[in-house]
């Protein structure tokens, strides 16, 4: 079994060394793609094949580069596995002429190796896709969660998207360490931007509220919209004695009053004058 | 056992908490302070832990402790410079420390106290 094993691979190498040319056109016009990196893969391949290695290291590298590169250029995974699977059919062509029994016996094996390959480029799609969804979810992260001043000792954080249990430890800390690094003494949770707010999300918060208020500053929170007033109200959410406020402009207001700044707004109406050249 | 120091700034005691406190070593400081308030007369506490990087159960407990304390002895107990991590970890156990005032520094621990005397004379 192993001597006929080993004789089908030594055909299928010698047809590929012999039928080269023909079988690299073929696969170039079955492939529609640019000749240069399937002759590498080609003869990658056939190197391997010849030494008689187990290993396709160098055959996968080369797969894994086309499978990116087709990626980039817009191509679906799906053509770049089919691209991958014309060689079969080019080199079944150079099989069928030679006939030989050792020939048609290795093309089942040469073909259950072009299927592995095939799957290959598709993992490698998968995983390229998946590392740049990784990526963009951490900067999403960075992004959504920024802590900005808006008077002396007094910072905010404008929440914006979905809060789940990772973001929001990112913003605690991220909230928790500006109050340290700028001693402000109060903070401003704006969940203007949160589309919804449930147990889980109040439970959120209602901790980072606890936390800052162990390290000595005060938080409110502001931008709670009438529907989400509502869906707290009714799922019997408890605030306790934390300032909620309808919009960030008064809840700066309320921490300015706090921190004792005072503002006088002027009573008079103000009208923009403008004067024209004659 | 290591003793922790506390200080006298006008009638206000400062303890600093810089190593890891023992359980004994935190018994000891409870007497401590009761007698040191009583001899000088305090009427404000501040506990500054900002070298203090671990907290458990028990250190949550010593500081209401102290402060139970030292109202009773009609001082008022602040806690300042708790690092975000500690504030984390304390809300994450559940002790809120109910009855204990914080600020985020000593100076302004200071201020805060200055400023509940004035307002409640």
């Amino acid at each position: 079994m192993t001597a006929h094993a080993d004789a089908s691979r030594q055909r299928i190498h010698d047809l590929l060394t012999t039928e080269e040319e023909r079988v690299l056109q073929r696969w170039t016009a079955l492939a529609k793609t640019s000749g240069e990196e399937l002759r590498d893969i080609y003869q990658a391949l056939r190197l391997a094949i010849g030494e008689g290695r187990d290993d396709l290291t160098d055959v996968r590298g080369l797969l894994a580069e086309l499978s990116r590169e087709r990626a980039r250029q817009g191509h679906t995974p799906s053509d770049t596995a089919r691209a991958v699977y014309g060689l079969k059919e080019a080199v079944y062509e150079a099989v069928e002429s030679d006939g030989s029994a050792d020939a048609l016996r290795g093309f089942i094996w040469f073909s259950r190796l072009i299927d592995d390959l095939g799957l290959y480029t598709f993992e490698v799609y998968a995983t390229a896709r998946e590392t740049i969804i990784l990526d963009q979810a951490e900067q999403l992260l960075e992004l959504s969660t920024p802590v900005v001043k808006l008077w002396e000792g007094i910072v905010a954080v404008p929440l914006i998207g979905t809060l789940d249990s990772a973001r929001t430890q990112v913003v605690m800390e991220k909230l928790l360490q500006t109050l340290v690094e700028t001693g402000s003494e109060h903070a401003v949770i704006d969940i203007t931007g949160v589309p919804a707010v449930d147990t889980q999300v109040a439970q959120h918060l209602l901790k980072t509220v606890f936390a800052a208020r162990l390290m000595g500053a005060e938080c409110v929170i502001s931008g709670i919209r009438p529907q989400i007033a509502h869906t707290i109200v009714t799922l019997g959410i408890e605030f306790g004695d934390i300032v909620t406020k309808a919009s960030l402009a008064d809840a700066l207001a309320y921490a300015l009053s706090r921190s004792g700044t005072e503002i006088s707004t002027p009573r008079r109406t103000r009208i923009a004058v403008r004067t024209e050249e004659v | 056992m290591e003793r922790v120091p506390i200080l006298k700034l006008g009638d206000i005691l400062i303890i600093s908490i810089q190593v890891d406190l023992e359980d004994q070593s935190v018994l000891a400081l409870q007497e401590d302070l009761a007698d040191r308030v009583v001899s000088t007369g305090a009427r404000g506490v501040i506990i500054d832990i900002t070298a203090v990087e671990i907290v458990d159960s028990f250190i949550g407990r010593m500081l209401a402790t102290i402060a139970a304390m030292s109202r009773m002895l009609d001082a008022e107990t602040v806690v300042v410079g708790m690092r975000p991590a500690v504030a984390i970890t304390l809300v994450e156990l559940g002790l809120s420390l109910g009855g204990v005032r914080t600020a985020l520094d000593l100076e302004k621990g200071v201020a805060l106290l200055e400023h509940t005397r004035s307002t409640s004379r």
